[in-house]
């Protein structure tokens, strides 16, 4: 079946939420080039407007304020950029990503470069909600670590990307709508140690 | 400094931990001049929430004085202001709609996961009150640190006294929530289960609402009688069927709402609370609901049934049948504090209601692990325990 019988076929939900393989690979290939097999989708409303969002998140050297996994993003040049990721075990991998859509205050995908050590890539749509502000929806694409035992360890870390991508959506929505990421530790000590 | 931490079922302790920093912009930390234990504490206590930690600081009915602001707080040192016990960020869509207790960023991101799975969404942050509702620390303590100090804490005018407005940062605002969503009209007759805090304030709510008679539930002599001076009719269920006396006092009819403020811990001998602790001793069930099962039984055809009682988990045996065919209609939730907590300070200062008849124990804070004690054992005669971090210890 192609991508479009798929689609023609089925309900109105995201296929990211799918629960049979061909819909899962739909929305793999909905990304443009795409890297990885496994896929997650989340969709987060913030009570912000889409060109404010889109203006913080199309900064890549400011993603790690709220992506907890990621150390740094060097901006190489206007579609390229440089990612210090932490890995399991207290070690990190290097990347470089290049942008493959961009269309102002609408979307941005990019995709790993060929020869990365973790290969992914992801789209980040941000829908006019009106009043309720944007609804922003990523859609990941990804290779588990390892296979599924480095997935199960990663998951034991909290590095696993579908558990990252939703609690750094929550971080990207309250840093937009309250101005600060929110934590429950007591001391400076306490919340350095929360981030490492 | 000094703080009340938990340690596991029935036993809490006074610990020395390191003090509270600023940590974002909008924060503030207060130094704790009065912090009650509340109801719910006595959950933590006997061990009924999940996602505790020992060291968690408890506590959230609690006020103080201003000592240290981030760059974005609107709160003056030196201050007094009274917490809302709900973290709420004030610039989410809920926030926005005055839903505080369901305010999308009150919880750390990483804490949301397990609300998700439970609840479907996560709700706001509360404080000193498990990890599911954030791991914050909590205000039995000296010193506590109040994220988006510029939406929640309201300023308190100098001269009144704290006994007067702690009640301010949960149980009043609960009580009266809980008449609110009983969504009373003139000449109404109210039924409330549980005569703790939130029962008795939700009794005083009620008539100030309208009802024309307010009967108030328990089994607690000391506590019916504080219900009684507020014009209730009381019904004391080792005394009197309650299903019964409530048909027989509003002839045949049914009370037209009817308020649990009893919650998971429902006492009484009965055999559906007996099938339950069963349950819930063998983790089958976690939650007791007797009174709220009564409520929607005994409550008119059409009528309305208010919960601000704590609940937690799953239920069996909750009567979907009654519910649906009588065309009952259920409004429940935590409170949404910072929503209430500036009229109820006027009426407060106008006069209109005093809170203050419930405390009857003041302790210092060190003396916190007995207070918890006597708040578990003796129900009747402890209607409330506020300790006092400034006040010293009484001569030995």
């Amino acid at each position: 079946m192609s991508e479009a019988e798929i689609v023609e076929a089925r309900d109105d939900a995201p296929l990211s939420t799918a629960k049979d393989r061909a819909g899962q690979q739909a929305a793999t290939e909905s990304l443009i080039d795409a890297k990885g097999d496994h896929v997650v989708g989340r969709a987060v409303t913030i009570n912000r407007p889409p060109a404010e969002l889109y203006a913080y998140f199309r900064d890549f050297a400011r993603l790690p304020t709220f992506m907890e996994n990621v150390e740094r993003i060097d901006v190489l040049d206007a579609a390229r950029s440089h990612w210090v990721v932490k890995a399991p075990g207290g070690r990190t991998v290097e990347w470089d990503a290049r942008i493959t859509e961009e269309r102002e205050g609408e979307v941005i995908a990019w995709t790993t470069e060929e020869g990365a050590d973790v290969a992914d890539s992801g789209r980040i749509e941000f829908r006019d909600a009106g009043a309720r502000g944007t609804v922003v929806v990523a859609t990941i694409a990804y290779d588990p670590p390892a296979g599924t035992i480095g997935k199960i360890v990663a998951k034991l870390f909290q590095r696993e990307p579908a558990i990252q991508a939703r609690r750094d959506l929550r971080r990207f929505k309250q840093l937009m709508e309250t101005g600060e990421i929110a934590t429950s530790s007591r001391t400076k000590a306490q919340l350095q140690e929360e981030k490492a | 400094m000094r703080a009340l931490t938990w340690h596991g079922k029935h036993d809490v302790r006074v610990d020395t931990v390191d003090d509270p920093e600023i940590l974002n912009p909008r924060d503030c930390i207060i130094k704790v001049t009065s912090t009650a234990i509340c109801g719910s504490d006595l959950h933590l206590y006997d061990g009924y929430i999940p996602t505790m930690k020992a060291g968690d600081i408890l506590g959230h009915e609690f006020m103080g004085e201003v000592v240290e602001i981030g760059p974005k707080s609107t709160l003056k040192k030196g201050q007094r202001v009274v917490v809302p016990f709900t973290i709420a960020c004030g610039s989410c869509y809920h926030c926005g709609k005055h839903q505080y207790s369901a305010c999308d960023n009150g919880l750390p991101a990483d804490n949301q996961d397990i609300a998700q799975e439970l609840y479907g969404q996560p709700m706001s942050g509360l404080f000193g009150y498990s990890h599911m509702t954030g791991g914050y620390a909590g205000g039995q303590a000296e010193y506590v640190r109040v994220p988006f100090s510029d939406v929640g804490p309201i300023v308190i005018p100098d001269g009144i006294e704290d006994d007067k407005v702690l009640f301010l940062s949960d149980i009043l605002p609960t009580g009266w929530m809980a008449a609110e969503n009983a969504q009373i009209e003139p000449g109404d007759t109210v039924a409330v289960w549980g005569c703790g805090p939130v029962g008795l304030f939700a009794v005083q709510s009620a008539f100030l609402m309208g009802a024309q008679r307010v009967i108030a539930i328990d089994h607690f002599p000391h506590r019916l009688e504080l219900a009684k001076a507020f014009g209730a009719e009381t019904i004391n269920f080792e005394q009197s069927a309650t299903y019964e006396a409530l048909m027989e006092m509003t002839g045949g009819i049914g009370p037209d709402a009817c308020i649990d403020s009893v919650g998971l811990e429902a006492h009484g001998f009965f055999v559906d609370n007996v099938i339950d602790q069963i349950k819930a001793s063998t983790f089958l069930g976690t939650d007791r609901i007797h009174s709220v099962r009564q409520a929607i039984l005994a409550c008119r055809k059409g009528g309305r049934v208010s919960m601000p009682a704590v609940y937690g988990g799953f239920v069996d045996k909750f009567p979907l049948g009654a519910f649906m065919e009588k065309g009952l209609t259920l409004k429940t939730g935590q409170t949404h504090t910072q929503h209430y907590m500036p009229g109820l300070l006027n009426a407060i200062l106008e006069e209109k209601i005093d809170t203050t008849f419930l405390i009857s124990h003041r302790l210092p804070l060190e003396q916190a692990p007995e207070g918890y004690k006597m708040f578990h054992d003796n129900q009747n005669e402890v209607t409330k325990v506020v300790l006092k971090p400034g006040l010293a210890l009484a001569a030995e």
